[in-house]
């Protein structure tokens, strides 16, 4: 349900490069030249195997990077221009981020009842039937408030901390949240609910979703946009039904090529070298030079060379 | 009839701490044929990799209680570790999940193979090596990974690498635990064929592929055994398990599968409520009947295994009478 059909997040021309060493120092480029647009209630998944960026990308929204160039607009306000303490603490209230690993994210110290209690405290949100209030969301992601208030977190399973984490975020009223592979730890059965559920309250409430994950099938399930990307770069992008029926960049196919699937099995005759990808871009890029960017079709648009 | 390369049966190993017996594997009845890939499925805690430390090594907390294991037809459980020893890697071995860290960063993969290898008495000379890099070819890796250091080499090349030193005895039997977790799908589309190429020259006997990811299995597995909370659930012939599944946890975990094609707006997935049993000192009766819609009085006392036809084996009280959804 879009509230209105303006951007909810706009990201343009994102690059991050890391340097390492002092005296001979080594540049990474982890994120180069990425634009993407999020709008309000979708849900965005950002697709990518290990080390293509699509971590920095959600921590540079987050703001716990800072961009070597390129703007990340939130509402039409350009996110590095958000400095003063007050203005930060505003902008975390809209925009959140949920980690793979909630056993890292609880302090194994305090109750779980704390990550609310943080919310009324340091964000000052109003205090009004605060516990009325934590009761519904905690209904809302299907947690018994009575069973689960006053644990601690190694009493919870890490689906029940995920949901946590998620009502936390419902009762923030966040604009967008930035889940980086928020169900990669969670078994098959259990990982289900928690993703209806994210897009069940994604819908519901208007809010936008940027989804991390590795996992091509989640990502089909539950998302209406999907980026692709491959070292740093955004490679193909777009309405998911028409990226997956119709790979056109070498690494997508590939990709799609490689995934598991029940009730499909890869083909034994066909020769699959998870290296030929590397070959197989530099060629693509080699005969479609000088396109750069290009749309295809409607809300498709793939990465031909880089200019 | 193919011969059978291990046999199991009523196998029971239980992790002995002070508050008492963690049933983690309890009551396991099942065999693998020679040259055959048997998939084992389940969630977190099911007991899968508790099952592959039994078969390999038990190391105090985990005790073997009771039941028979046979590796071409010699009883394993009973005998010393001394007469244990020179069998692994030879008849039994195993690719450990945790593998990929297993590599010190300080030295080279080369000094960590020769180190491996001369605890099982085996000498690291010049035809050592040479039979490694042919190896190391066939996995499509380039023999100077030996002079190498762990970090330099991605996740897919060091799980390569393992498999590598872990089938260099051509092992009857080897038991992959986990092995395409931690990668990247497609270094797991690539490690996981390997496993099936490997076994179709000749180089392992038989394997035993565990994972919690059943579309892998699909691809390279003929059976399929699922388990769930140190029980066993169901066995049968991969095609059957996936299309055709009879246990109420088989089905809802296939249920629970997302495939390519399938979105959110067109077809809800469901996933299973609640979550696994407690295993430490955990009674009778089926282990499931806490999230099973059909679980009723009957279902407190334990399962007995069932035969519903040919390689296709069940435990669970109601699964006549629930028959088959056949939702394929």
């Amino acid at each position: 349900m879009p509230k209105n059909n303006e951007n909810m997040m706009s990201v343009k021309g994102l690059t991050k490069v890391f340097k390492s060493g002092v005296f001979k120092p080594q540049y990474t480029v982890a994120v180069k030249d990425v634009s993407f647009d999020i709008k309000p209630g979708t849900i965005l998944s950002l697709i990518g195997e290990s080390g293509s960026g699509k971590t920095t990308i959600g921590k540079l929204i987050l703001k716990l990077l800072k961009p070597t160039a390129g703007q990340i607009y939130y509402k039409n306000k350009d996110v590095a221009q958000i400095n003063d303490k007050k203005e930060v603490k505003e902008y975390y209230k809209k925009v959140q981020g949920i980690f793979q690993d909630p056993f890292a994210t609880f302090n194994p110290l305090y109750r779980v009842d704390r990550i609310f209690e943080i919310i009324f405290s340091s964000f000052g949100y109003d205090q009004t039937n605060k516990e009325e209030r934590i009761h519904k969301v905690l209904n809302d992601v299907n947690l018994n408030p009575g069973r689960i208030l006053g644990k601690f977190p190694h009493q919870l399973s890490g689906g029940q901390l995920q949901r946590l984490l998620i009502a936390r975020a419902l009762l923030m009223d966040v604009d967008v949240l930035i889940a980086d592979e928020l169900i990669s730890m969670l078994d098959a059965s259990t990982r289900i609910g928690v993703l209806n559920l994210l897009v069940d309250l994604c819908k519901e409430n208007g809010m936008s979703v940027l989804f991390i994950t590795h996992d091509l099938n989640l990502g089909y399930y539950i998302s209406d946009y999907t980026l692709i990307m491959y070292k740093g770069r955004l490679v193909e992008k777009g309405d998911t039904k028409k990226v997956y029926q119709n790979p056109i960049h070498p690494y997508t196919k590939m990709l799609f090529n490689s995934v598991p699937d029940i009730g499909r099995r890869w083909d034994k005759e066909e020769e699959f070298l998870p290296e030929q990808v590397v070959d197989d871009v530099r060629k693509f890029y080699a005969t479609n030079q000088g396109r750069g960017i290009e749309e295809i079709e409607e809300e498709h648009s793939v990465l031909f060379s880089l200019k | 009839m193919r011969e059978n390369i291990l046999e199991v049966k009523n196998l029971k190993a239980y992790y002995k701490i002070l508050k008492g017996q963690v049933k983690a594997v309890d009551d396991l009845t099942f065999n693998i044929k020679k040259g055959e890939i048997l998939g084992l499925a389940g969630e977190s805690g099911c007991g899968k990799s508790t099952l592959a430390s039994t078969l390999i090594s038990r190391k105090p907390p985990l005790h073997h209680i009771s039941g028979e294991v046979k590796l071409n037809g010699k009883e394993i459980m009973q005998i010393p570790e001394e007469d244990f020893k020179p069998m692994r890697l030879k008849n039994i071995s195993l690719i450990p999940q945790y593998a990929l860290d297993a590599f010190s960063p300080t030295k080279k993969i080369k000094t960590f193979i020769i180190d491996l290898v001369q605890e099982h008495g085996i000498k690291p000379d010049r035809e050592f090596f040479d039979k490694v890099k042919e190896r190391l070819y066939l996995v499509n890796l380039d023999p100077s990974v030996l002079e190498r250091y762990s970090i330099e080499l991605s996740g897919g090349m060091k799980q390569r690498v393992i498999m590598v030193i872990s089938t260099i005895l051509n092992p009857d039997f080897i038991i992959a635990d986990e092995i395409t977790s931690a990668l990247d799908v497609s270094s797991q589309r690539f490690v996981a064929t390997m496993l099936a190429n490997l076994r179709d020259e000749g180089i392992i006997g038989s394997a035993m592929f565990i994972t919690h990811d059943l579309s892998i299995l699909y691809q390279i597995a003929e059976r399929i055994m699922i388990m769930y909370a140190g029980c066993f659930i169901e066995i049968g012939p991969t095609e059957e398990i996936v299309k055709n599944p009879r246990h109420p946890y088989t089905k809802a975990l296939i249920a629970s599968l997302p495939q390519v094609g399938i979105q959110y707006q067109d077809k809800k997935l469901s996933g299973i409520k609640g979550t696994p049993p407690q295993l430490l000192n955990i009674g009778e009766g089926c282990r499931f009947r806490y999230r099973c819609q059909y679980a009723d009085k009957q279902c407190e006392i334990s399962p007995v295994r069932e035969r519903i036809n040919e390689g296709h084996y069940i435990s669970c009280w109601r699964w006549k009478e629930l028959g088959s959804d056949n939702n394929a």
